[in-house]
């Protein structure tokens, strides 16, 4: 399978897809979401403080998992470079930043990987530093192979997409053979002690629906994920997070190929949670590109929005004050972000 | 083309209230506990009602289940177990019944 930018595929054009966002639909109204925010006082949506870096360091990935919202695959070849790299170790220097998220693509195929987390290290050895691995990069070349013992020797959070405990599932989502991989790569990270009691190592899965429904309540799906990775296959983590899929890219083009656009925008809607929509991750974080410009978060990056500090877009033009005063860009898609218990790189939010 | 099912009006259930509002909002209470976490988690209960929609063959039931159990994080496994729990019963209900005619046979044969 190939990414929709290599299939030229129209929806490969974020102007396309804000245009699909920002359609009145029978049910409900291309700003329906702003809407809903004002209803409850929170429009414009302001940030509350900033504390998450959350770095996309390219859209190279190994896998062309069908509902990436990065358009993610080994035909992008967009990756942030040293230099941009530098400018984010500028950033954490001179600001007040609790954690920093490694995203991707798949992030370790960024050949700068590793100095980078060394640079960050180097500055800061206490601020979480977390990693999201896709599992099956540990095993796609030898030269990854001691990814693993990287991460524990830098004290990394491991996050890992783990769509369900079985391969059917797993499969359709990820593609073939996803899932034994991913279960060889969930062995190695708890030989080195990942997601073991007591060492301190995180491994936390991201549970993601595989289709055009929303995600199982967190807990439930937490425990029944961990009763049956341990009696199958002896593999042990700490969290999981459920995920809500955004309409964006190419999960957006899946929902209008199966028909199913409209059926699950009204479901989110329906679903809108005020104390989601209080809690939703922008609030706290910057989204930084592969060529430094910044976000209000991951997906408002993929539809190509900017902030909206002018004089401060990019990372060499950090201005905190413009930043925490900025109003965040909100359209249709947010309401992935709201329904239900909320949904996060971090999981539910309410 | 005119059918009489509309999987549209499935949204529509809840407007049911309009023609007698208080036998549907006690009908709707009811529902709402009956399908609450209890004894039997949220996910059991809905993996029950998928089993009965298709015993009943309500198409707005088994749509609504299917999403609904997907969405308590059941897979297409379990899914079709749970029917063939349906499916299983109706065919024992039936074949019970041999029972029966093989008693009348004995009562009326040489
Ligand atoms: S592993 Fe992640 S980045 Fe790569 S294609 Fe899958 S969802 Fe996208
Ligand atoms: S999609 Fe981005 S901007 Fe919208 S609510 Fe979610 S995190 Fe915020």
């Amino acid at each position: 399978m190939k990414s929709l930018k290599a299939q030229d595929h129209p929806l490969s054009s974020s102007e396309t897809e804000i245009h699909y966002l920002e359609r009145d639909m029978p049910n409900f109204s291309g700003d329906r979401f702003a809407s809903e925010l004002k209803k409850i006082n929170l429009f414009p949506l302001k940030p509350t403080q900033i504390e998450v870096l959350q770095i996309n360091l390219g859209k190279m990935c190994n896998q062309v998992c069908l509902h990436c919202h990065v358009d993610a695959g080994p035909d992008r070849k967009e990756i942030m470079l040293r230099e941009t790299m530098q400018q984010c170790l500028e950033v954490l220097k001179n600001n007040s930043i609790t954690s920093i998220d490694l995203t991707g693509g798949a992030p370790e195929m960024n050949p700068d990987f590793r100095w980078f987390v060394e640079a960050i290290r180097a500055i800061d050895s206490e601020v979480t530093i977390i990693v999201r691995c896709n599992l099956t990069i540990i095993l796609a070349n030898p030269k990854y192979y001691d990814l693993p013992l990287f991460f524990k020797k830098h004290k990394i959070e491991v996050a890992s997409s783990l769509p369900y405990f079985t391969a059917m599932k797993t499969d359709s989502q990820r593609g073939d053979g996803v899932f034994e991989k991913s279960i060889k790569a969930l062995k190695l990270l708890n030989e080195q002690g990942y997601g073991i009691e007591g060492t301190g190592l995180v491994l936390n899965l991201v549970y993601n629906p595989s289709g055009a429904f929303m995600p199982a309540a967190q807990a439930g799906l937490e425990a029944e994920f961990k009763k049956r990775l341990a009696d199958k296959f002896d593999i042990s983590f700490n969290s999981l997070f459920a995920i809500t899929n955004l309409p964006i890219s190419r999960f957006l083009e899946y929902l209008i190929r199966s028909g199913n656009y409209e059926g699950y925008m009204e479901k989110l809607i329906d679903s809108f949670n005020p104390t989601a929509a209080a809690g939703v991750m922008c609030r706290n974080t910057i989204s930084v590109g592969w060529d430094g410009y910044l976000y209000d978060c991951d997906f408002n990056q993929m539809l190509e929005l900017k902030v909206t500090s002018q004089d401060s877009q990019h990372l060499k033009d950090w201005n905190q004050q413009s930043l925490i005063k900025r109003n965040i860009i909100v359209k249709n898609h947010c309401f992935g972000c709201t329904a239900g218990a909320g949904s996060s790189c971090g999981g539910v939010t309410a | 083309m005119k059918t009489y099912y509309n999987p549209d009006d499935l949204k529509n259930f809840g407007k049911i209230g309009e023609f007698q509002k208080p036998l549907a909002d006690k009908f709707f209470d009811y529902y709402g506990e009956v399908f609450a976490e209890g004894a039997l988690t949220a996910r059991e209960k809905s993996l029950i009602a998928l089993a009965v929609a298709h015993t009943i063959q309500c198409p707005y039931c088994i749509d609504a289940y299917t999403t609904d159990t997907m969405e308590k994080g059941c897979d297409e496994e379990q899914m079709m177990e749970a029917v063939h729990v349906a499916s299983a019963i109706r065919a024992g209900a039936s074949l019970v019944h041999a029972t029966q005619m093989m008693n009348k046979v004995k009562e009326i044969s040489m």
